[in-house]
Formats: structure tokens, C-alpha cells, sequence
């Protein structure tokens, strides 16, 4: 592999990276805070795509569309906490599966209903569509490289709210003590409801982000729920930064293991998860 | 109610089963084969959920390294015999499950459900993508296994009807089987580690070994159960490991009250009812059932099998909780 194209992957591995972070680091937070495991997660990550490539053809430009698509998102996440998961704090984690696997089932059935089982492609919007000559035959396009940049935009003003504000700071206590931040006088189920509804923003803006690259189509959210679970365990339950780590290390193995060993790239990312649990039992990094 | 009492319901169900085929309609014949191979299936992960307190998440990838055992180990052209592929696939799902059960009995809890829907996942990609396993189409097995011992040959897997009463006699076997199991010491450690594992380990058990005994035999039950359905339907594809598949095996499940050997097998046939009414009504059936299912969980907390009880409590005039 000669330097450009090891670049090329370098910067692929940290675009798909960063992006898997921001459907994991919503996952992390949920499971940690709430307690809930949420099989429904990869779905907010289709839900996300198709509302981009819904949006883009209705006004033409998918900046708009995510412009009007992030509301959408925490307002549709705030629903379903109230109306759904509300109901499961206290609720064993089977049930949780269980509703959750059921919610799946609705919204795979409603995306057929209301726009189709057809794979769609969404435009890349015109001030990004264009490419960084790297040598003669090789490029990169220009979009990649600004998700990564949103993304990681997106990963410090996280850590910002997370460990400076005064939200972050209750957020924190929850995942620490649930009790204990009820009996200090606040209002924990609200707290709830905002992280749920940024975990269902964050990953939404995920799928409408992806959308250009990898299409638009049907049970898209499932593979990505699969792989936002393995970084959850690596990066252990409850940790944002772990997602972050682990979602990086997850990027690389996958990208890196697509070009080295096509044939087993599909396995070598639950080798990864294998080593890790072996290694520490709850994640890289443990709570906090 | 005592053991007799119980029993002439069940044997009432068996010889109804055991009546399809008098029907004569290779449909039903078959349907209904299906649904025994799940009741089997749903009875091995029982083990797991029920009685042990494992919720495996990944309990189908043993039900498709044992189905894709048999299609890879069958000659092409010719029939393998029953009684070598039979235990060296239930023999190779049973060896998955003992790896798999090392790395996963290590965590608990949260952790459990995704690392054994993980590695589950792991074993579908090695059936995907690599030449093994024939791809996305899966694999064919032109010829069911033979019976033939020494040249005699006790029943024919191609004939149907040999077919549904072979995979009923099964089912007969695993429920007598779990039940005896459950029975003996070795399940009363199970059970005592769901109510209460570290109880167990003070009383100097050591619940490790017991767990990944209970997560092999439960692969092993899993692999035969697949080995079935590759038999029945001749012919294997990767999604006999999706998650889908482990999604709805728990479905069975809890539809049919955890921690009962007959309320898994009442809960595949509800399941697969539901799946085929739900069918024929409209082509939105995944809407229909994910709805049943997220009512279930709101409104009964104790699924299907609290059913009666609630009834009963609310005939009673006492509050209904």
C-alpha cells in the first residue's frame, strides 16, 4: 500500500469513525443514564436517511433538509420517550428487547408504506461536491471530509454540555446515582427526555449525513444497531468518550480490514470486540 | 395440580399433533413440521432465558451452524447417512456454543444480550462471506440424509410423513430430556443461579461451569433444531442466523411464559399462528405483530401466560395487578 491510498483509508476509517459516534455515543448514553437497551436505535439511523432523501427532493438542497430534519428528529425522540419508553424505566432488560424489537417491525413496515422498498440515492449538495487531487489517478472527495468535520465538531461541543454546563453536570449524576439526583430536587425525568431525544437527533443526523454516500435503503439501521452495540461494549456501557475511542478503533478495523483481508472484513471487527473482552470485561473505559 | 392432572392435557395435544398428517395436505404437513422444529428451538433457549436468567440474544446462530452443517458435510449427489450428520452437526453447534460460552458467560446482564447478539452476528458474516457457506443464496441439500443402518432402513426422511414423525419424536425426546434435566441437581443449580447467582457461589458452586454447561447443551438443542429444518426444507440461507431469527425464538419465549418447557413450544405455535394469520390478512402483517408485541409489553407485563391469572384475579373481584 503506497502513502495515498493508505491516506485515502486513513481518512475513510476516521469519516466512518466519527460517524458510527454519533449514532453510538446516543446509544451509550441511553443504556448508561436510563438503563435501557434500545434495539430501535439503528432505526432512528434509517429514519434519518430517508427523512434526508425526503426532504432534499421536496426542497432541493440536503442542507437544508437536515436544517429542517434535527427538530424533527428531538421532537419525534421526545414522542416516543413520553409515549414508550417512559413505560420501561423499571421494566426488566427482556421487555425492553422485546418492545424495542417490536418498534423495529413498525417502523421497517411504515418506511415501505410511505416511500417505498426502492434504494434511492440523495444529491451531494454543489459546494461540497468536489474532490482533493491527492496524485495523478488518486482523489478524495471533498463531502468525506466534512462530515468528519461536523462530526467532530459535533464530538466537542458534546463534551462541552457534558462536562461544563449545567444540563452535562446533571446528565453525569444520573448515570452515576438515579436516586440521588431525585432526592437533590430535580427533575430526573426530564433529563431523560432530553438525552433521549438527543441520542435520536444524533443518530438521525448520522443516517442524513451518510445518506449521499451509501444510499438510501430499506433495513439500512440494522447492520449500523449492530455495529453501534459492538462499540458500546468495547468502549463500555455508559462512557461517551469510550464510544468515541471505540468507534474510532472500530472505523480503522473495518476500513483497514475491507482492503487487507476482504474476504473476512465482515468478522474482523467482533475480533476486535473478542480481544477486547477478554482484556476488560466492561469496555476500555468504564463509566464516567 | 399433580403430575397426572397435568399430563392428560399434554398427551390430549400430542395425539392432535400426531393426527396432521392423517390430513393428507403437504401443507399443513409441512407447517406444522415447522412449527415443531421451533417449539424445539424455543424449549433449548428456554433453558437459557428461563431457567438459567441468560438472555441470549443470539441463540439462532447455533440453530444455522448446525442447519449449514448438514448441507456442507451431505455429498452433493448423494444421500449422507443420518446417523454420522446428525450428532457431528448438533456436535459442531454444541463446540460453537462452548467458545462463544467462554468469552460471553464473562459479562452480565445489558452486556450479555450484546455481546451474544454479536458474536451470533460474527457467525453470520463467516456463512456470508466466505466461500463456506455459499453466500447471500445460501446452500442446497439436494438429499436428505439416509437412515440406513447396516443396509436397514428404519424410516425414510423423504417421505413427509416419516419426515413430521420423526421431528415430532424429537421434540417428544428434548421435552423429556429438559424436563429430566431440570430435575436433576445440575438444573437446580441453573435455577438457582437466575434467582440468585451470587447466592450460589457462596454456597460454593461454581456457577461459571454450570452456566457454560447450560449455554452448550442449550447450542446443542439449538443445533438440532436446525439440523431439522435444513432436513425439512432442503436448503440453508445466512438469515437462519439473522437477528431476526434470535429476535423472534425469544419472542416464542416470553409469548409463552418464561421458564416452562410446554409454554415455549404453546409460544412457537402462537407465534407462527400470529405470523400466518397476520400473513393472509394484509401484506402489513411486521405492523400488526410489532404492534401486538409492543402492546404486549405495555399492557401485560406477564405475557400471554398471565393471561388466565389476570382473568381469574379480575373474576375474583380483588384488584387486578
Amino acid at each position: 500500500m503506497d502513502f495515498a491510498s493508505f491516506l485515502i483509508q486513513t481518512l475513510n476509517s476516521l469519516q466512518y469513525g466519527l460517524l458510527l459516534f454519533l449514532v453510538a455515543s446516543g446509544l451509550t448514553l441511553v443504556f448508561g443514564i436510563m438503563g435501557i437497551i434500545n434495539l430501535a436505535h439503528g432505526s432512528f439511523y434509517m429514519i434519518g436517511a430517508y427523512l434526508a432523501f425526503v426532504l432534499t427532493s421536496a426542497t432541493g438542497s440536503l442542507v437544508m433538509a437536515i436544517v429542517l430534519g434535527i427538530p424533527l428528529a428531538l421532537v419525534f425522540g421526545a414522542f416516543l420517550e413520553w409515549a414508550l419508553f417512559s413505560h420501561l424505566y423499571k421494566r426488566d432488560h427482556l421487555e425492553q428487547v422485546l418492545l424495542t424489537y417490536g418498534l423495529i417491525l413498525i417502523f421497517e413496515q411504515l418506511r415501505s408504506l410511505l416511500v417505498g422498498d426502492d434504494v434511492h440515492g440523495v444529491a451531494i449538495p454543489a459546494f461540497l461536491d468536489a474532490s482533493i487531487q491527492l496524485t495523478e489517478v488518486m482523489s478524495y472527495p471533498v463531502y468525506r471530509l466534512a462530515i468528519s468535520v461536523v462530526c467532530i465538531v459535533l464530538a466537542v461541543a458534546l463534551y462541552y454540555v457534558i462536562q461544563r454546563t449545567r444540563l452535562g453536570m446533571m446528565i453525569r449524576a444520573g448515570n452515576d446515582d438515579r436516586g440521588m439526583v431525585e432526592s437533590l430536587g430535580i427533575n430526573i425525568n426530564m433529563i431523560y427526555r432530553v438525552v433521549f431525544a438527543l441520542g435520536v437527533a444524533l443518530a438521525a443526523l448520522a443516517g442524513m449525513l451518510a445518506a449521499p454516500i451509501s444510499s438510501v435503503f430499506p433495513n439500512m439501521g440494522s447492520h449500523v444497531l449492530i455495529i453501534s452495540f459492538v462499540i458500546v461494549v468495547i468502549g463500555g456501557i455508559g462512557s461517551v468518550w469510550g464510544a468515541l475511542v471505540a468507534a474510532l478503533i472500530v472505523g480503522f478495523a473495518d476500513t483497514f480490514g475491507k482492503v487487507l483481508v476482504p474476504e473476512l472484513s465482515g468478522i474482523v471487527v467482533y475480533v476486535v470486540m473478542a480481544v477486547v473482552l477478554l482484556w476488560r470485561p466492561e469496555g476500555i473505559l468504564k463509566k464516567g | 395440580m399433580n403430575a397426572q392432572a397435568s399430563l392428560i392435557p399434554k398427551l390430549v395435544a400430542l395425539a392432535i399433533v400426531a393426527c396432521v398428517p392423517l390430513s393428507g395436505e403437504s401443507f399443513y404437513i409441512e407447517i406444522v413440521g415447522k412449527v415443531l422444529v421451533m417449539a424445539i428451538f424455543a424449549m433449548s433457549l428456554d433453558l437459557l432465558v428461563g431457567f438459567t436468567g441468560l438472555v441470549s440474544f443470539g441463540h439462532a446462530a447455533y440453530f444455522g451452524i448446525a442447519a449449514y452443517a448438514v448441507a456442507i458435510l451431505s455429498p452433493e449427489y448423494e444421500a449422507a447417512n443420518l446417523w454420522y450428520v446428525l450428532p457431528a452437526s448438533i456436535g459442531l453447534s454444541a463446540l460453537a456454543a462452548f467458545v462463544i460460552g467462554l468469552f460471553v458467560l464473562r459479562t452480565k446482564g445489558i452486556y450479555f444480550i450484546m455481546v451474544t447478539l454479536a458474536f451470533a452476528q460474527m457467525a453470520y458474516f463467516i456463512f456470508h462471506d466466505t466461500p463456506l457457506g455459499g453466500g447471500s443464496d445460501g446452500k442446497y441439500l439436494n438429499n436428505k440424509p439416509s437412515a440406513s443402518i447396516f443396509g436397514w432402513e428404519p424410516f425414510d426422511l423423504t417421505n413427509e410423513v416419516h419426515m413430521f414423525y420423526f421431528i415430532l419424536a424429537m421434540l417428544v425426546l428434548v421435552y423429556l430430556f429438559l424436563a429430566r434435566v431440570l430435575q436433576s441437581p445440575f438444573g437446580r443449580v441453573l435455577v438457582g443461579i437466575k434467582s440468585n447467582e451470587h447466592r450460589m457461589q457462596s454456597l460454593g458452586y461454581f456457577t461459571f461451569r454450570y452456566k457454560l454447561g447450560a449455554f452448550t447443551l442449550a447450542g446443542a438443542l439449538g443445533g438440532l433444531a436446525g439440523f431439522l429444518y435444513a432436513v425439512l426444507f432442503g436448503f440453508v440461507t445466512p438469515e437462519l442466523l439473522s437477528w431476526h431469527e434470535s429476535g423472534n425464538v425469544l419472542l416464542m419465549v416470553i409469548l409463552g411464559g418464561m421458564g416452562n418447557l410446554t409454554g415455549a413450544i404453546a409460544g412457537a405455535f402462537a407465534f407462527e399462528a400470529m405470523r400466518e394469520i397476520f400473513a393472509d390478512i394484509t401484506k402489513y402483517w411486521q405492523l400488526l405483530m410489532g404492534g401486538v408485541i409492543v402492546a404486549v409489553v405495555l399492557f401485560l407485563p406477564g405475557g400471554l401466560a398471565g393471561v388466565p391469572g389476570r382473568i381469574k384475579r379480575a373474576l375474583q373481584g380483588g384488584d387486578a395487578k
